[in-house]
């Protein structure tokens, strides 16, 4: 009987824990949002903040981008030749990619590059008082060190999806075209007629701007409520991977579903 | 304890602290502490690790919110105030924190810069003169393009005080400013508190467990244990005193009123003396 009790308190102390986290961190999102807008007018802190975000994550994007393209490409072809349709490689290749891959594998990267950085920036900021100092000073952290950053990552996801998706693309041609030797012209021609410059492409710019909001909220929020330890900091890191990547399937499911079930 | 007649500090206080009650969960941390800080003084806030000394100060910046009781800076009551009002307030203050807290992406320059960009509409070229005049005071003028990673903690502490009295602050709070420090920087330290604070007219607040240095600077000191005020009084009063909690603190005394053991068991009960049938004698 005390066994069941237990088990039922710890199953209620566990759920209105997470109900607290969650209303903790719309609470959170609400003012860093109210601060994001302003923010936008603090351009030097905004070129650097895009700057460490943005540029920073350009070479693993641009690799892994490549690199997928290729895959595609292989992949690709295996199957279409199957079926006499391996000219449409160009447009299975973009579609991939300006639907799903591009903007899903970049903020997985992101996550990984850019979330566990600011993570840990603003956890390593707090341990070492540098947020309760600009509080003393009367600078309030929120507008000062978390909004620049918020803005910054929701302005370079979408770049950086576009980068991957692009470079994606080359390495299916390359793969396709060059090392296969599928025609050119084919491989252009139908993923210039297959692919809506709406609803694919529009499509693939939501998500990337949507997850762009998740993986950053997500990176500041958990570095800025992490434990002001070497432990914590290490913690929260793990933290942000694991959470921004769930988050970033899960909000890719729902999307997927909403946009493209007419297609 | 002292005689409260004996304070220099009755006169308008700059800040007012009555019957402070403050407790973290369940753990209570200050039982009714009254202080006084009086306008342009040098007062030290003296205790063990854990005495709540930190507290106070955090108390007074209004960064926690006290339980019960009172504390008034400049007459406004810090616990009424909203966000608004409290940063406010606060720019009427500095605080140098115990290892300086200086923002470590910048260089030591835009760190004492870093308060007149947020708070001042003043031309690059007024906050050059003024940062390196901030600089100059502390001595680290030379300094300026160095980044925190380059500075010893002692220049640190020193590049911290400087950010601290970039707006001219009428009270500053000090957080422990000779820990880990060695003599010379020590000495340094010390000296500039005392005379930044006679340059600028304010108020110094000092949380510290440095005996030597505090009773050389301050002009009154609290001892805080146990939640409370156990001695209060002018340093040359506090050297003369006879009081036990005075003595061990001010003499380094490691066993007295602040006991050298933990509250535990009896040492015979842990090392189950009596289970192993051995007497309390042996």
């Amino acid at each position: 009987m005390n066994a069941t009790t237990n088990a039922l308190a710890a199953i209620g102390a566990w759920t209105l824990d997470r109900i607290r986290d969650i209303g903790d961190a719309a609470r959170f999102f609400v003012r860093l949002s109210l601060r994001a807008v302003p923010a936008l007018g603090r351009y030097r802190l905004l070129r650097d903040q895009i700057h460490f975000v943005g540029n920073y994550s350009v070479v693993i994007i641009v690799v892994s981008g490549l690199f997928v393209g290729f895959v595609l490409g292989l992949q690709g072809y295996y199957t279409l030749q199957r079926y006499g349709s391996e000219q449409a490689l160009g447009l299975l290749v973009a579609l991939s990619l300006v639907r799903e891959l591009g903007p899903v594998v970049t903020a997985l990267l992101f996550a990984g590059r850019a979330g566990t950085s600011l993570t840990a920036e603003i956890g390593l900021m707090k341990a070492g008082e540098q947020l309760s100092a600009m509080e003393m000073m009367a600078v309030d952290p929120l507008s000062r060190v978390i909004a620049p950053r918020f803005v910054a990552g929701i302005v370079a996801m979408p770049v950086l999806a576009a980068l991957f998706s692009a470079v994606g693309i080359i390495g299916g041609y390359i793969v396709g075209v060059q090392l296969i030797g599928i025609d050119e012209g084919a491989f252009w021609a139908q993923m210039q007629g297959g692919v809506d410059v709406w609803n694919d492409v529009g499509n693939g710019v939501i998500k990337s701007f949507v997850f762009g909001i998740a993986v950053t909220f997500i990176a500041l929020r958990t570095g800025y409520e992490a434990s002001p330890t070497p432990e914590g900091v290490a913690r929260a890191t793990t933290k942000t991977v694991v959470t921004a990547s769930l988050a970033v399937l899960a909000l890719d499911f729902i999307m997927t579903a909403l946009m493209f079930s007419g297609s | 304890m002292i005689p409260p007649a004996a304070k220099p500090v009755s006169a308008g206080p700059l800040v007012d602290i009555s019957e402070l009650h403050f407790r973290y969960g369940v753990r209570p941390i200050l039982a009714g502490v009254n202080m006084r800080f009086g306008r342009g003084q040098v007062i030290a806030v003296m205790g063990g690790s854990g005495s709540g000394k930190t507290t106070i100060l955090r108390l007074i910046g209004g960064q926690l919110q006290a339980g019960s009781g009172s504390i008034r800076v400049s007459g406004q009551e810090v616990g009424a105030l909203d966000r608004r009002g409290l940063y406010a307030m606060r720019r009427r203050m500095g605080m140098l924190f115990q290892f300086g807290a200086l923002f470590t992406d910048l260089s030591v320059f835009e760190n004492v810069a870093f308060p007149l960009r947020e708070h001042t509409d003043l031309s690059e070229e007024l906050i050059r003169d003024l940062v390196l005049m901030k600089l100059d005071a502390v001595g680290l003028r030379g300094a300026h393009a160095l980044m925190p990673a380059e500075i010893s903690g002692g220049m640190a502490r020193r590049v911290a005080l400087a950010r601290a009295i970039a707006l001219d602050p009428e009270l500053i709070l000090y957080d422990e400013p000779f820990a880990g420090l060695d003599p010379i920087s020590l000495g340094v330290t010390a000296n500039l508190i005392r005379s930044l604070t006679q340059a600028l007219g304010a108020t110094s607040i000092l949380v510290t467990h440095d005996v030597a240095e505090s009773l050389a600077i301050a002009d009154y000191v609290y001892f805080v244990a146990s939640g409370k005020v156990a001695a209060e009084g002018t340093p040359e009063q506090l050297a003369k005193s006879t009081d036990p909690f005075v003595r061990q603190f001010v003499d380094g005394a490691p066993d007295g009123p602040v006991p050298f053991h933990y509250p535990a068991p009896s040492y015979a009960s842990d090392l189950g003396l009596a289970e192993r049938g051995i007497g309390a004698s042996g």
